[in-house]
């Protein structure tokens, strides 16, 4: 037991009341613990033992106190305790959530020189009240150990133990943390007077300088006494006396001017080391649904088929009006200009107005998906979708970003080719470029929506979706076939900034409207009409004669289709269906524009007309190989422009045709085979 | 004061940055997008394995997991982690 003692560390618990101090008390001393009273008082004594490996801490708890003045019983024992009985350590346990209060105890601890270690108590409290308290950086203003604990939940006590060891072993060493200095109205009367103190041996012994200093400002009735009795004590209380009455000249009660400056301190200590008040914003609200867990993905997903929903909807009869319209202007102008070439050319039932007005009847639908799609973009939501869908993406081999140069390409895969950009490492960029065209655009949506509601009738949504799902799933699969063969190597580091959300401009979103989607009508009135135009010359000219022929059969365009026709025989295609998915590389459009025309029929009747050629297997087959063949020529020269290379643009088309016909093949075979 | 990784700290918690300890062109990014030593940052979402939401200042920043086990924070209430 005698060397039990020599290890044994003095510790004295100091706080405010209602800190936990009795809670903490507890823990460490568990059943080691003896209730007692103060010499002499009628104030409860606790004491207690606490073990840890071969080290035995004795524990005292001081009452619970505000400050350390001279006016309370509570007071005068706690204060006496550690100037007479110096404990190796004083915990002083600070209620986190009541900071500024309670360091205010905390530094007449430090300036009576105690040995401090701050028990951040109640930290769990605080930050549900909203505050932050770094307790390093507490640490560091005040220059003693910070420990933050949560009592009733015994968090921070071992770590607490750990410290009253470490520093009470050093026992020897400087204690009572940084000298904390008060304004210099103030501090000049304890420096004067702390001079005259640190002459007088006796007392430097017994008390702490500075804090003599202090409490002879203060006018500490205990402390003039006790100094009356020590040589030399006389001559300072006396010195002591003047420089209060100077003081209080100066500036008032010097007791309410000490308190001030100490108060002083601690508020700018407390706005160093307290966060600010985190407020939940409209945007922490949206994050926490958007980005959930498991509702982030299912929300997505929700918003893409939303978002689909409001363009079909509500496009649908601008569609109709402009079909109609188109299909009554081609029979109205019929013989207008008494030039049979010419008016089978352009009007009638195999004339460009048909094909060019079945193209341009979609382009509300168009129109109305970029609206949408801007909506997005300008909420704040795109970066939300790169975030949930990182997981996902990574596993894939593609970067989380590249979900937006996703979403963009079903508008139209030329900007969502350029919005790589955002992806910041080279092979994953590369892989998001090769693997974009497979994005359903809105070109190819105009030639699927029109075939869709004549073949698969109230199934119509469902065979979009699947074409749609399709794409991004043989996406996934070239993504992850190129990661692994061409682009090895890990994706690469997902760093990505989250905007604040906004609410979206429908202003803005109907210029952004117009700028993407006019594009189209540019498309219908250039490329498409030029395409449409070269179809039509050779859909009227005769193969043998070279002359003005009205059946199609005959035709320079039917040699040139059924030449290729062995190729395409296996997927059950005539020569019309070759030529417009041949022309449909010009512009996907086209290939609508162009069935309109060989088939001699409007935006109205071309799907029922097809509807009787083919069965809904084989026109399926179709579709996926329009979907998934070589991009248009916009996007070809985009891939060429972004990735600088002729290789991988070559590649891209190379891949595109071989996986189309593969595709389309095992469509058309296992189709049959199952639904015969 | 011990060093964690930032995909340590849990939903709410505050910390403070105090290296990146990742290959040049990471770090730069990173310091770019005002993750520096010395920043307080705050742990919006970290929940499985997708990447975590935090809030440096005003800006909010998505980081894949791995890239948040390389940048080492001192946590303000850190103990037993």
């Amino acid at each position: 037991m005698a060397h039990m003692k020599d290890k044994m560390i003095k510790v004295a618990l100091a706080g405010n009341p209602n800190v936990g101090k009795s809670v903490i008390f507890n823990n460490l001393t568990g059943a080691h613990q003896h209730v007692g009273n103060w010499p002499g008082k009628t104030v409860d004594k606790k004491e207690g033992f606490h073990r840890f490996d071969d080290k035995l801490i004795y524990i005292v708890d001081l009452p619970g106190t505000y400050s350390l003045t001279a006016l309370s019983v509570e007071e005068m024992i706690a204060r006496d305790y550690i100037i007479y009985e110096k404990p190796d350590v004083v915990v002083d346990i600070v209620d986190a959530s009541n900071l500024e209060r309670n360091l205010y105890l905390t530094m007449q601890l430090m300036e009576l020189g105690a040995n401090v270690i701050i028990a951040l108590n109640k930290i769990d409290l605080a930050e549900k009240a909203g505050m932050e308290i770094d307790p390093r950086k507490l640490e560091e203003e005040l220059g003693v150990p910070v420990i933050p604990t949560i009592a009733p939940k015994k968090k921070g006590m071992k770590e607490l133990v750990e410290k009253i060891i470490e520093l009470g072993e050093k026992r020897s060493q400087a204690r009572g943390g940084k000298m904390l200095r008060y304004e210099p109205s103030v501090e000049k009367f304890i420096e004067r007077l702390q001079g005259e103190i640190v002459s007088k041996e006796k007392l430097v012994k017994l008390f702490n300088p500075r804090w003599v200093a202090i409490k002879l400002l203060e006018g500490d009735e205990d402390v003039i006494r006790k100094l009356s009795e020590i040589e030399g004590g006389k001559e300072i209380v006396e010195k002591g006396a003047k420089l209060r009455e100077k003081m209080s000249m100066e500036l008032g009660d010097p007791e309410v001017a000490i308190a001030d400056a100490r108060y002083a301190v601690i508020k700018s200590i407390v706005s160093r080391v307290v966060g600010e008040l985190k407020r939940l914003t409209a945007s922490d609200l949206l994050d926490n649904v958007l980005l959930d867990k498991y509702l982030g993905i299912p929300i997505f997903f929700a918003i893409l088929w939303w978002w689909f929903q409001m363009a079909f909807i509500g496009s649908a009869p601008f569609c109709d009006i402009l079909g109609d319209g188109f299909a009554a202007l081609s029979n109205a102008l019929t013989g207008l200009t008494g030039h049979p070439f010419i008016d089978y050319l352009f009007f009638g039932e195999y004339g460009i107005i048909q094909g060019i007005g079945a193209v341009l009847s979609f382009v509300p639908l168009i129109m109305l998906l970029y609206f949408i799609l801007s909506l997005l973009e300008d909420s704040g939501y795109m970066a939300r979708a790169a975030f949930v869908m990182e997981k996902a993406m990574r596993k894939m081999g593609l970067s989380g970003r590249t979900i937006i140069p996703m979403i963009m390409g079903f508008g139209c895969n030329v900007p969502a080719i350029y919005a790589t950009r955002i992806i910041p490492e080279e092979s994953d960029r590369m892989i998001a470029i090769l693997t974009n065209p497979l994005m359903l655009c809105g070109a190819r949506l105009i030639f699927f929506s029109a075939i869709a509601a004549a073949f698969f009738g109230a199934y119509a949504g469902d065979i979009l979706f699947s074409l749609y799902a399709l794409g991004v799933i043989l996406a996934f699969a070239v993504a992850i076939i190129l990661r692994k063969t061409f682009f090895k190597g890990e994706v690469s580091p997902f760093v990505l900034e989250l905007p604040a959300y906004q609410k979206p401009s429908f202003k803005v979103a109907a210029i952004r409207m117009w700028d993407r989607g006019s594009m189209y009508l540019r498309k219908a009135l250039g490329v498409i009409l030029i395409g449409l135009l070269i179809i039509g010359i050779l859909t009227a000219t005769d193969a043998e004669t070279f002359t003005f022929t009205t059946d199609p059969e005959r035709s320079l365009v039917a040699a040139l289709g059924k030449s290729l026709a062995p190729i395409f025989t296996p997927l059950n295609w005539d020569w019309r269906l070759i030529v417009a998915m041949i022309f449909g590389f010009v512009a996907k459009e086209i290939v609508l524009g162009a069935s309109a025309m060989l088939y001699g029929a409007g935006e109205e009747e071309i799907a029922s007309k097809l509807a009787n050629l083919y069965n809904p297997i084989d026109m399926y087959g179709y579709m996926t190989f329009i979907l998934i063949y070589i991009p248009c020529i916009v996007t070809i020269a985009a891939i060429r422009q972004e990735t600088g290379s002729w290789k991988w643009t070559i590649f891209t088309v190379a891949y595109g045709l071989a996986l189309a016909y593969i595709i389309n093949l095992l469509i058309v075979t296992l189709g049959h085979l199952v639904l015969g | 004061m011990n060093l964690i990784p930032l995909a340590f700290l849990s939903e709410g918690q505050v910390g403070t940055v105090v290296e990146i300890r990742a290959g040049r062109g990471l770090t730069e990014r990173l310091l770019a997008m005002g993750i520096v030593p010395g920043a307080k940052i705050r742990v919006l979402k970290s929940s499985g394995p997708g990447p975590i939401l935090v809030e440096i200042g005003q800006t909010r920043i998505a980081l894949g997991r791995g890239v948040a086990m390389k940048v080492m924070v001192r946590g303000w209430n850190s103990w037993p982690i």
